[in-house]
């Protein structure tokens, strides 16, 4: 099996692939951090349910598997999908939960539809948007893996900028505003990271366990480390780490999903650190009640 | 001059009245205790006065000039049930928030910031909790780290909402020492305030709320029997002693 693998790594698109999927864990893992700690975990997966009716609009619209353009739709039908929770909440009598709850269910729904419809269309066959539902980051193509890294990087840019700021407004959004500061504008810049990994992420990890890859490693990070940079690293690096083996994991098995493979090496991860983790862990906790 | 200036402030929440027509002003230099029951609209003054809620209506004037010009003049100690104390963060790195505007957006704070949040923290006895992860403190520890974070503010206003709920004498005295140099130093300071036995001891002005302004002026001609039954609608007949 080892044999297998690292022969594989002599290819240089799945070098490409790697890298790709090193920078999105990456990146998923700082941005993560924030959506941790602001309890925003739902809401990123809500935001990714609500991406997939946008690939398939975008295919439909277009008529060519172009990942631009499926992004762009998915860009945008995700960003309904945030909106019209904030509009349930604010116009009924259900909580956050429940709103979230709909829009995960309608979104995820109409695009399976969307979907079997593509599928039984002429081209549908080669269109394999399936791949976008568990992420098969084999299917991605060189020009597409270029376009990962670029935004990857992009949206690790910006998180680094905000840092401070992002930490002000989610400790303490009031005093934050006491400031001066634009809180509503960071929470629209933390709205888009979101939105970014999501987009990004879709192919790769696909709509149902991208929100995984977002919350896993910072919640495994929080376990070894009461500092919120340490914690924000060390979660990029758990999500670099999963992003690759995962990757190269289902790269080496026919028609194993990508996502999945990702997700469970995540949570291997998670449950080392729930149990061993230096500040939090199970362990360290009942020695020092003992 | 004025160091605050509160004009016909009207506040709603859900379509329900809150605050109406809110009117006074305040000389610098006084420490003002902000008093009344439970929904009398305490806190939705102080963060109307603010700006973290809109208001229906009114104006502050802070200093002469608008709020928006002059609102680094104002420090803001929030209750202490309004953040994740659990957050990864330590007593320090709270308090160089209060730096911020000297920090600058997205700069790094500098070896000065970091000087500047130590003495701010032994000003409030708790420098040997400076690495402290915040959720490692006491209630009365955390409220002096938001004392201290007020304080690294510099402001010559200071809001505070609730400092002396729920804390030990240890922190009781710093809040009362803090006031009492920023009194010195003519800062002004507003605090809603819960106890009505201390009133007299804390503060030398009163404001009485009760969605309305029912009156505001110097501790000893406002705070009275009759203005108190007032503010709390004839039920504080068990603190005759209390008032003046």
């Amino acid at each position: 099996m080892l044999e297998h693998l690292l022969l594989d790594l002599s290819s240089a698109n799945l070098r490409w692939v790697l890298t790709g999927s090193l920078l999105l864990g990456f990146a998923s893992g700082l941005v993560g951090s924030f959506v941790l700690l602001k309890k925003q975990s739902l809401i990123s997966d809500a935001m990714a349910h609500a991406a997939l009716p946008g690939v398939a609009l975008g295919f439909l619209v277009f008529h060519e598997k172009s990942l631009p353009v499926l992004l762009i739709g998915a860009t945008i039908t995700s960003l309904i999908g945030t909106y019209l929770i904030q509009l349930i909440i604010q116009h009924s009598k259900l909580e956050a939960d429940a709103a979230i709850g709909i829009i995960i269910s309608v979104f995820f729904g109409s695009s399976i539809v969307l979907l079997t419809c593509i599928q039984q269309h002429a081209s549908g066959n080669q269109a394999g948007l399936n791949t976008f539902i568990f992420g098969q980051a084999a299917s991605l193509i060189g020009r597409d893996v270029h376009l990962v890294a670029v935004s990857a990087v992009i949206l690790l840019g910006i998180t680094m900028l905000f840092f401070k700021e992002f930490k002000m407004i989610i400790f303490d959004p009031n005093f934050a505003k006491g400031m001066g500061l634009p809180v509503t504008f960071l929470n629209g810049v933390l709205m888009f990271l979101i939105v970014g990994i999501v987009v990004i992420g879709i192919q790769t990890v696909g709509v149902i366990l991208i929100a995984a890859l977002i919350i896993t490693p910072p919640l495994a990070a929080r376990y070894w480390t009461e500092k919120l940079s340490v914690m924000a690293w060390l979660s990029a690096l758990i999500g670099a780490v999963s992003g690759v083996i995962g990757t190269w994991f289902s790269t080496s098995i026919p028609d194993l999903p990508t996502g999945p493979m990702i997700v469970l090496v995540a949570s291997s991860i998670f449950i080392i650190s729930l149990l061993f983790g230096s500040k939090r862990g199970l362990i360290i906790k009942a020695v020092h009640v003992s | 001059m004025h160091a605050l200036e509160i004009s016909n402030i009207s506040v709603s929440y859900n379509k329900q009245p809150v605050l109406e027509n809110i009117s006074f002003t305040v000389a610098p230099g006084t420490l003002t205790g902000i008093i009344g029951p439970n929904g009398a609209g305490k806190s939705s003054l102080i963060k109307a006065i603010l700006g973290l809620i809109s208001k229906r209506s009114g104006e502050v004037k802070v200093y002469q000039k608008p709020l928006s010009k002059h609102k680094h003049l104002i420090g803001y100690v929030p209750q202490r049930n309004e953040v994740d104390w659990d957050f990864p963060i330590n007593a320090r790195d709270v308090v160089l928030m209060g730096r911020y505007r000297k920090i600058g957006f997205f700069k790094k704070s500098k070896k000065q910031d970091i000087e500047w949040a130590d003495q701010c923290l032994a000003k409030v006895g708790m420098l040997d909790y400076a690495e402290r992860q915040i959720s490692q403190l006491s209630g009365g520890q955390q409220q002096r780290i938001f004392l201290a974070r007020a304080l690294a503010q510099d402001a010559s206003i200071y809001l505070m909402d609730e400092p002396f709920a729920g804390v030990d004498a240890a922190t009781e005295k710093a809040i009362i020492q803090l006031m009492k140099d920023w009194k010195a130093n003519d800062k002004t300071v507003l605090v809603v305030h819960h106890d009505l036995q201390t009133v007299t001891d804390y503060f030398d002005h009163v404001l009485l709320l009760n969605k309305q302004c029912i009156q505001y002026g110097t501790t000893h001609h406002v705070f009275t029997h009759e203005n108190l039954e007032k503010t709390f609608g004839g039920r504080v007949s068990f603190l005759n002693q209390a008032t003046v």
